[in-house]
């Protein structure tokens, strides 16, 4: 009847025992009782969905209980899943097939045979090798002319944009509110995240402000003017991949990052002491005005923020 | 009635033989099998869940003020995108449970696929014929990754918005071009403008498409190139064994889609997951510390996290330290992971074509290499949750990091030599592992003395193995009778 049917190695002789034992499927060859048993499980599981289904309907008159609808949505997959594999396992007769595999590979004559209906196109077009290279260019040329436009216009140019800031001489810090900060606002152990006057929000001006006791600063490069009073503020972006350092250990004076943790010793020009950033935070250099505002000397001490490739050509 | 029904079909498109083959198409059977179906249901389930979602989510950055059912944030300025969030969870029928069960599926399918890959893997189910096969595989993993990752970030709340953040570094990183394509790719300097709008495209068309594509195509090469089995007595690589696809083999698959169907819905329902209520919206200068990737992606996090702050730099340039851990590292892992088939061939000079599995024990360096591997991304998600696991110990953060640096190496090495000394073990004694060879028991025979017996204990059998016993024990008696027999076993077991 089946073509594919195997008889197996059992033919042979061997002890490899019965490949292929098929009952008459679909043909219920259970003891009536056990199969009594199954059909009542079954309806027993299909009722349960049925209910839980109703169940649903009603729970969505009288409100939106995430609870109620999870449980019951699986209670009325879970009858049908329940069901559908009681079907299979108890009501159908187990069959195992040993069969041939089949077609492939499909051996020396075949691969003859492809190979030699392939050959007259091949030839053909080897023999025009000038004219099929140039397919291959006309191909080629539209696709590039065609798909470079629209990848160049799915951004604009990094141009200088992540050399700037929006700091610049004589800018208030204002915090995020907009509210401009005094110096006498900070006392020692504080700190601050600000932003230029008019840039609330500017990320890659984002910085925090922060009061230490003035004896212990040791900034780089006679830095300790841009920080007077012991006023010092640092960009706020981690030069590791750019998450907000937000994170002040006052007893050490290390500013953390949150992502991965990375350290920066305030004291010290904000130089990393622990964790994967590479680089400190560029110091932000301030001065404290008449009315005792703090304002920008200018931007950043470096590029602020991660690293990438061409950043050495920064400011 | 089914008759007039193929005969429809066959006038137009000779479907007849078709179906015949489908519906006799033999299915090797073994729970293991079971696990890449779970993925593909899981991927039906996000499918299904997903679309529902598009209805009623916004990406959008645009800043709106929440005015909703939900108290504590009412009044607060969040974007467009989390706004529509919460519609979706506080007024949208079905909405929440729908987006825990999403947000469920994709946490299992990450996790199925996983698995399924180490089946392949342990089994030496990539061998040839199924080389081309566990390549599309490995794509498939990595899109799964991906597309779970953006995913994660669509919500635009306080513990997402970070990590897209981290990402865009990363992405920045990458030597000579990374700058251009960090722009072009998310359309400008960090936070790009229309950032939630690139995302949303990428994780609901071209992921996805590419995902159903890819893994269409992987289904395509199951399906012509058969089910391999596990060893089984007459069994050679030129034969298949296993079940007709109609009907039990069609009802008990059909089963497990709605089975897993309803055990997410059940985790969706009784399980809270990602209430970003809780978290709030996503604000450029607050980060909490407190946040957690999904457990997929925790490896990747470990990794940025543990890699020490490396950065090369020279006239003028400099290699950022972000693409390390970020980049090269997984692109490593996962390249000799695709070109797995071919090292091992390389060694074995194996060319043979393989449609019978190997076990575990069998194999052990293959084995103990598998082992270390998941040793290897098992410690680094453990690096990923650092932070919590040094404030649970009591630890600070930079002890547990030095010693999360040396786990990562020792703990994985320890892993393969066990792993492989414990197969060659099993494979020299030829003892199952699971499976006792067999007991003693005694039993007080008729005739008043005591009868010893051999009894083989229950262990991990598949039908095939229990059939053919059954069948052997009826003496090879007609098929219906040996099947009637073991129906029965199964239900005492
Ligand atoms: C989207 C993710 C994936 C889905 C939905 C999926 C689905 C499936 C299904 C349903 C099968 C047949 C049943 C089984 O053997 O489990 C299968 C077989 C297979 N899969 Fe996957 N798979 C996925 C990812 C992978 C990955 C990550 C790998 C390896 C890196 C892989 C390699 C294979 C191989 C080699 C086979 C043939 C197995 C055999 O015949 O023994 N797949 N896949
Ligand atoms: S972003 Fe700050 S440590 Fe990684």
């Amino acid at each position: 009847m089946s073509d594919e049917q195997h008889e197996g190695p059992s033919g042979d002789g061997g002890p490899a025992g019965p490949t292929s034992v098929e009952g008459p499927v679909g043909e219920p060859s259970l003891p009536p009782e056990v199969e009594r048993r199954a059909a009542r499980w079954i309806g027993f599981a299909l009722a349960v969905s049925m209910l839980a289904a109703i169940g649903l309907f009603v729970s969505y008159v009288l409100g939106n209980q995430v609870q109620v609808q999870g449980v019951l949505l699986a209670l009325a997959l879970g009858g049908i899943a329940m069901a559908l594999i009681m079907w299979a396992k108890k009501l159908f007769v187990p069959e195992v097939v040993t069969e041939e595999r089949g077609d492939h590979p499909a051996g020396e004559r075949e691969l003859e045979a492809v190979a030699a209906a392939a050959a007259p196109g091949g030839e053909a077009i080897a023999r025009r090798p000038f004219l099929a290279r140039m397919l291959g260019g006309a191909a080629g040329l539209l696709g590039l002319s065609v798909l470079l436009p629209v990848v160049r216009s799915l951004g604009p140019s990094p141009g200088r944009s992540l050399f700037t800031t929006d700091w610049s001489r004589g800018a208030l810090l204002v915090d995020e509110f907009s509210r401009p900060l005094k110096a006498s606002d900070l006392e020692i152990g504080s700190v601050a995240t600000v932003f230029p006057q008019g840039f609330v929000g500017s990320e890659s001006s984002m910085a925090i402000v922060l009061r230490v006791p003035q004896g212990l600063l040791n900034l780089p490069d006679g830095r300790d003017a841009d920080a007077p009073d012991g006023v010092v503020c640092y960009s706020k972006l981690c030069t590791h991949a750019g998450c907000p350092v937000g994170l002040y250990e006052k007893l050490y004076y290390q500013l953390q990052c949150p992502c991965h943790f990375s350290a920066f010793d305030v004291l010290n020009g904000a130089e990393p002491v622990f964790g994967p950033a590479p680089r400190p935070l560029p110091q932000l250099p301030i001065e404290i005005d008449d009315a005792g505002y703090l304002r920008a000397k200018g931007g950043f001490t470096a590029t602020p923020g991660p690293g990438f490739w061409n950043r050495g050509s920064g400011p | 009635m089914t008759r007039k029904l193929f005969q429809w079909f066959d006038e137009r498109l000779g479907a007849a033989s078709f179906a015949r083959k489908t519906l006799r198409k033999v299915f090797p059977d073994h729970w293991s099998f079971l696990i890449g179906e779970i993925a593909l249901y899981s991927f039906i389930i996000l499918v299904i869940t997903g679309t529902f979602l598009t209805f009623y989510y916004v990406p959008s950055a645009t800043t709106v003020v929440y005015h909703g059912p939900y108290r504590p944030l009412d009044g607060q300025q969040m974007s467009e995108a989390f706004a529509s969030v919460m519609r979706i969870s506080f007024q949208v029928k079905l909405g929440l449970l729908f987006r825990q069960i999403h947000h469920w599926a994709a946490l299992v399918m990450v996790g199925a696929v996983a698995l399924h890959a180490a089946r392949v893997f342990f089994t030496g189910a990539f061998r040839k014929p199924r080389d081309l096969n566990w390549v599309l595989g490995v794509v498939l993993l990595t899109l799964t990754i991906g597309i779970g990752v953006f995913g994660y970030s669509l919500p635009d709340d306080l513990l997402s918005g970070t990590g897209l953040r981290v990402i865009y570094s990363i992405v920045l990183s990458i030597p000579v071009v990374g700058t251009w394509l960090a722009f072009l790719v998310f359309g400008g300097a960090y936070p790009p403008p229309d950032l939630l709008e690139r995302l949303f495209v990428l994780h609901v068309m071209i992921l996805p498409g590419a995902i159903a594509a890819v893994l269409g195509l992987h289904l395509a090469m199951v399906w012509r190139q058969k089910h391999s089995n596990y060893p089984g007595k007459g069994l050679n690589d030129g034969l298949i064994r296993g079940e007709r696809a109609w009907p039990r083999y069609a009802f008990k698959a059909t089963g497990l889609f709605v089975a897993v169907f309803a055990v997410l819905a059940l985790l969706a329902g009784v399980f809270q997951i990602n209430p970003v209520w809780v978290y709030g919206p996503y604000s450029g200068y607050i980060a909490s510390s407190g946040a957690q990737p999904d457990w997929y992606a925790g490896w990747l996090e470990g990794l940025v996290r543990l890699f020490p702050a490396w950065e090369f730099r020279g006239f003028g340039y400099e290699i950022a330290e972000p693409f390390f851990p970020g980049i090269l590292l997984p692109g490593v892992f996962f390249t000799i992971m695709g070109l797995w088939p071919w090292i091992e061939r390389r060694f074995t000079k194996d060319q043979r074509i393989h449609n019978v599995l190997q076990y575990p024990r069998e194999v052990p360096l293959r084995t103990a290499i598998g082992v270390g591997a998941i040793a290897v991304v098992v410690m680094l998600s453990i690096a990923g949750g650092s932070d919590v696991l040094a404030s649970y110990l009591g630890l600070n953060i930079e002890a547990a990091t030095k010693v999360m640096r040396a786990l990562v190496i020792v703990v994985p090495l320890l892993a393969f030599a066990v792993a492989y000394l414990i197969a060659r073990e099993l494979k020299q004694s030829g003892v199952h592992p699971v499976r006792r060879s067999s007991m003693l028991t005694v039993r007080r025979a008729p005739s008043g003395g005591f009868v010893y017996e051999e009894v083989e204990r229950g262990g991990f059998k598949s039908v095939e193995e229990r059939l053919e016993e059954a069948h052997e024990a009826a003496g090879g008696a007609a098929g219906g009778a040996a099947g009637g027999g073991t129906d029965l076993e199964e239900q005492h077991a």
